[in-house]
């Protein structure tokens, strides 16, 4: 099975007190990617910018990071999707913030708005550090769709290279699938079964996924599955946060409209209480 | 799979108990239907026909087990207002309409409509309703009838009725009165009264019996007229012939007016809720702990209700009193409430003539005393146990319920619990900001096969139906674990419910037990009382939680001390590898022995220095040893993270023994003091017990199961399993 690749990052830069801390975040990942790091800033950019951003990257000049940064005035959220498009960005960083506080909510709904909108993978780092936090435990979305085998194969591949030891793929069974309601102990029976056959079946199915997962990406790292009950898209971040996962990856639900937003839906959840760092592919 | 049994024999083979039940329960209904009936100022045979209609249709259709269904208490003060308001034939058909919308909701699946209202505010509404029904009959049972507009009016005047009693001037009015207050005595004393054979026939049919008995001997033996007033004596019923040629008209001519709609809503919002509320409580007590189907239910008792209006009856509603008797007398399924219904029908076409001895003040002695239950003061005493805060939601619905209605007065309940919740988490955005979200994780842990929930942000009556829609769907011989350690706030509503389902889980088998609340604070010891966490500052000085109490039990049952409180020194665990890249906070709820050797406690660290990280809440067993140990760690294969501290550190294999190290990763520096540790029988002892990640720093040894508080039968399993290796250990270094 094919996985997604990250031969470009990209990050949006804004000088604010986490500055130093995005920049080191993102130069980290490009080197163990091995991808080509893009700095976007929206505003002009002058000497004295340029000069800070390069101070910071310089911590990393020894480790071969191929780095472009780049000074495009505009509206925020147009200029990074233009970019990320014009510049074939694979992979897009962005500081968000666990949930939203009054003066912070402007930046974090650029987040959240480029992160409904763009074509590639998307990261919100929740606490970016300039220490490194080992990323050992993955949670992954292993719910059924046409992407799931791909966003399965990709999750081993992150794991892979940030040097994660444990996977653990989460298989989301909603209430809707149990077509009986339980009512009484003749449907509470009915139910329990149908649930315990949807188990084993999801099981079976993401066992078939990691099968097919490359054995050098599987090398070393933990895998275990857990089927969970409640919302979709919601009830991951859930379980994220109580196993004190290092790092959520989702599938993109596709398109989402204003309807999606009045009523939020899968991962419009996650993104309005991030539980821990998430990344979204498409 | 359950072995295949002959539903009809069991069934005949119960049919002669629940003839008898059903036989016991009419004896309580006749009266008591009579007198709601009187009491709402419908005819008396209005109550008869709703139980009959209710027995019959419910006992088919229905979707419970042993309940029985008729007039109901709280429907009195509706039915009351819409006969006020509307007059009577168009009160039967707001009753139908009722009927429709109870059936509708039934459709709908509503049955967990009961669950939105916050527990206070259903015993303020339910205390009113007592109120209503003990203010007006009073007045009838001493001989005063009296009208007034409003029911506080009837509350006020009881004091005066008291007085006018002793002036009365009829000879037949001092009789009614003296028949209210000697029923009224028998009522309140037959419970106290151990004899068998009078208890064999219940109180209200005694007072039944009696009064009839005393008519005839006026009749037979004296040759006298009966001395009681001729207008407190009960009258208004229809010689059967006649009850179906005088079948009223219900009158839908008032539908399109709002007064009608208030009625009806009336109607359907308390139908629902009372019979809701009484099946979940009949479930209870069922002996067989079966689950009722509430919306079946409601669907039964909403037809019940339409054929009931139609035929001149009032709300068909499940009754919790005379569902209790029913069970109390071997009631095991629905054929006793069409016995019930059978046993009326007969007692009305035999003795309809009878009936019309019985004294008005009798039957109201009747009404007067269950709404004197409903609204005892004992409860006051019991709400203000669970906290002061719960008094005020309460006297807001009751004294809302009286002066304006039912339905104002259960919503200014609700919004009082609201206000009292935002003004007690001094946090209003917890309650709006995640009032939507799914706040429930269910799943089922991998490793013990039982269920695991876990309950973030907030859980009060305003969303506990997401929480309750999981526990439902687990069944009641699992083993669960209610984790509330991220939620913030927890209200009464919740804790009585998570009560009840301890209490279901246990009465089948299963294992139901609630979490991560040691740490929230509350102002009062009940153990139902609301919970709040306060960020930053876990106070445990303060009233235990049931878990805490059960703690302390297992601590004497174990021979071992308990101290809820946080301690200072934790150097004991510092030294475990484990620790090293965590920051322990808090040590606390320890069970440990006289020389705090063998300790097992809640604990709280977090993890990593540099950004605050999550807080992890677990609880770890520690043993003190006496001899000298190699320094090693003993993880089950697949869990690498916990062992982390060790990155560089090599499995050691124990020759022998492939099983074992096939599933344990077994890790440490002193290779060959390990393998020598690690003999046959301790090899043995693991391979052959439940897995726990187990520590040794030299002197002593650290073990715990799940990153997460353990629950009281974990934690048995863990005290046990500790002995046990203690005994091992103890035994290998002697030899």
């Amino acid at each position: 099975m094919k996985h997604h690749q990250f031969k470009t990052i990209g990050i949006g830069v804004a000088f604010s007190p986490n500055l130093k801390a995005n920049i080191y975040e993102a130069a980290r990942l490009a080197v163990f990617f091995q991808s080509k790091l893009i700095l976007i800033h929206v505003g002009e950019g002058d000497a004295s910018k340029l000069e800070v951003i390069e101070t910071h990257l310089g911590a990393f000049s020894d480790r071969e990071l191929d780095y472009e940064v780049l000074f495009e005035p505009g509206d925020p959220v147009n200029v990074i999707l233009e970019t990320v498009f014009r510049k074939n960005i694979d992979l897009l960083i962005l500081g968000a913030l666990q949930r939203e506080k009054l003066i912070q909510f402007y930046i974090g709904s650029i987040a959240r708005k480029i992160t409904r909108k763009a074509r590639c993978a998307v990261l919100l780092h929740i606490n970016p550090s300039v220490q490194r936090i080992p990323c050992r435990h993955i949670v992954v979305n292993g719910m059924k769709s046409e992407a799931s085998a791909k966003t399965i194969t990709s999750a081993f591949y992150v794991a892979n290279r940030l040097g994660s030891d444990r996977l653990t793929i989460v298989e989301e069974i909603s209430q809707e699938e149990v077509a009986v309601k339980v009512e009484d102990d003749k449907t509470l029976r009915k139910s329990t079964l149908i649930r315990e056959r949807l188990r084993r079946r999801e099981s079976l199915r993401v066992a078939k996924i990691i099968e097919s997962v490359p054995d050098e990406l599987k090398q070393g790292v933990t895998i275990t599955s857990q089927p969970i009950f409640g919302r979709r898209g919601y009830s991951i971040g859930h379980y994220a946060e109580l196993v004190r996962a290092d790092l959520l990856i989702l599938n993109s639900p596709g398109k989402s409209a204003l309807i999606d937003r009045l009523f939020p839906h899968d991962n419009e959840y996650i993104l309005k209480d991030l539980p821990t760092d998430v990344l979204i592919l498409p | 799979m359950t072995p295949k049994t002959n539903k009809f024999a069991t069934f005949l083979k119960a049919v002669p108990r629940n003839i008898f039940s059903g036989f016991v329960v009419s004896l309580i209904a006749l009266p008591l239907c009579l007198g709601l009936a009187m009491a709402s100022d419908a005819p008396p045979i209005a109550g008869i026909i709703a139980a009959v209609v209710g027995g019959v249709i419910v006992s088919m259709l229905g979707g419970s087990h042993v309940t029985i269904t008729g007039p109901g208490n709280g429907m009195v003060g509706v039915i009351l207002i819409a006969v006020t308001t509307l007059g009577l034939e168009a009160t039967y058909a707001a009753v139908i309409v009722s009927g429709v919308l109870v059936l509708l909701l039934g459709f709908l699946r509503m049955g967990k409509l009961a669950d939105f209202f916050p527990s206070t505010a259903i015993q303020g509404m339910l205390a009113a309703i007592g109120l209503i029904i003990l203010g007006k009959q009073f007045h009838v049972m001493l001989g005063n009838r009296i009208s007034r507009p409003s029911s506080i009016d009837y509350i006020v005047e009881i004091p005066q009725t008291i007085i006018s009693v002793f002036t009365f001037e009829s000879p037949g009015l001092i009789y009614a009165a003296l028949v209210g207050v000697i029923s009224l005595l028998i009522l309140v004393y037959y419970p106290k009264i151990r004899n068998k054979y009078l208890q064999l026939i219940p109180a209200p049919m005694w007072l039944v019996l009696l009064s009839v008995a005393f008519s005839y001997f006026m009749e037979l033996v004296l040759k006298a007229p009966n001395p009681i007033h001729p207008d407190y004596m009960l009258s208004g019923i229809p010689p059967p012939a006649k009850i179906f040629s005088q079948l009223p008209t219900p009158d839908f001519g008032k539908i399109g007016g709002p007064p009608f709609w208030l009625s009806v809503l009336a109607l359907t919002l308390i139908a629902s809720i009372e019979s809701l509320l009484s099946i979940k409580a009949v479930d209870k007590l069922d002996p067989q702990r079966r689950r009722s189907n509430v919306n079946k239910d409601l669907k039964a008792l909403g037809f019940a209700t339409v054929g009931s209006g139609f035929l001149g009856g009032i709300n068909v509603v499940t009754v919790i009193a005379r569902s209790s008797v029913n069970v109390n007398n071997g009631a095991s399924n629905r054929s006793s409430n069409l016995f019930q219904a059978m046993f009326l029908t007969i007692f009305i076409v035999l003795f309809s003539a009878q009936l019309y001895r019985i004294p008005l003040p009798a039957l109201m002695a009747i009404l007067v005393f269950t709404g004197y239950k409903l609204a005892s003061p004992g409860n006051i005493g019991r709400i203000l146990k669970i906290g002061k805060e719960q008094l005020i939601i309460f006297f807001t619905t009751l004294l809302v319920t009286l002066t304006v209605d039912l339905i104002m007065g259960i919503l200014s309940g609700v919004v009082m619990t609201l206000i009292i919740h935002i003004i007690i988490a001094k946090n209003p955005g917890l309650f709006f900001r995640n009032l939507q979200k799914p706040n429930v994780l269910m799943y089922k842990e991998m490793d013990s096969r039982g269920y695991y929930v876990s309950v973030k942000h907030f859980c009060s009556f305003l969303n506990f139906f997401k929480l309750k829609q999981k526990l439902d769907i687990i069944p009641e011989q699992s083993d669960v674990v209610v984790d509330f350690s991220l939620c913030k706030f927890v209200d009464h509503t919740v804790m009585e419910n998570l009560n009840d389902y301890q209490s279901d889980f246990a009465g089948r088998g299963g294992n139901f037990e609630v979490i991560g609340l040691d740490l929230h604070d509350t102002k009062s010891g009940h153990p139902f009382a609301l919970r709040k966490l306060i960020p930053g500052r876990p106070s445990i000085e303060k009233n235990l939680t049931k878990r805490q109490y059960t703690l302390k039990e297992v601590a004497d049952d174990y021979q071992l001390n308990y101290a809820f409180e946080s301690i200072e020194d934790v150097s004991f665990i510092e030294d475990f590898l484990y620790f090293r890249t965590k920051q322990i906070q808090q040590v606390y709820n320890q069970l440990f022995n006289d020389m705090a050797s063998f300790r097992i406690f809640d604990l709280i660290f977090s993890e990593g220095a540099f950004i605050a990280r999550e807080v992890v809440r677990t609880t770890m067993l520690h043993i003190e040893l006496e001899k000298e140990l190699p320094i090693f760690t003993l993880d089950r294969e697949g869990f690498l993270e916990k062992v982390y501290a060790f990155a560089g550190f090599k499995d050691i294999p124990i020759e022998n023994h492939s099983d074992f190290s096939k599933r344990f990763y077994l890790l440490g520096e002193d290779e060959s003091a390990i393998k020598e540790f690690f003999d046959d029988t301790l090899v043995h002892f693991f391979e052959s017990n439940p897995y726990y990640h187990i520590e040794s720093n030299g002197h002593s040894l650290l073990l715990f199961g799940k990153e997460r508080l353990a629950g009281i039968k974990e934690i048995k399993a863990m005290l046990d399993f500790g002995k046990r290796l203690k005994e091992v250990i103890d035994k290998r270094s002697i030899s």
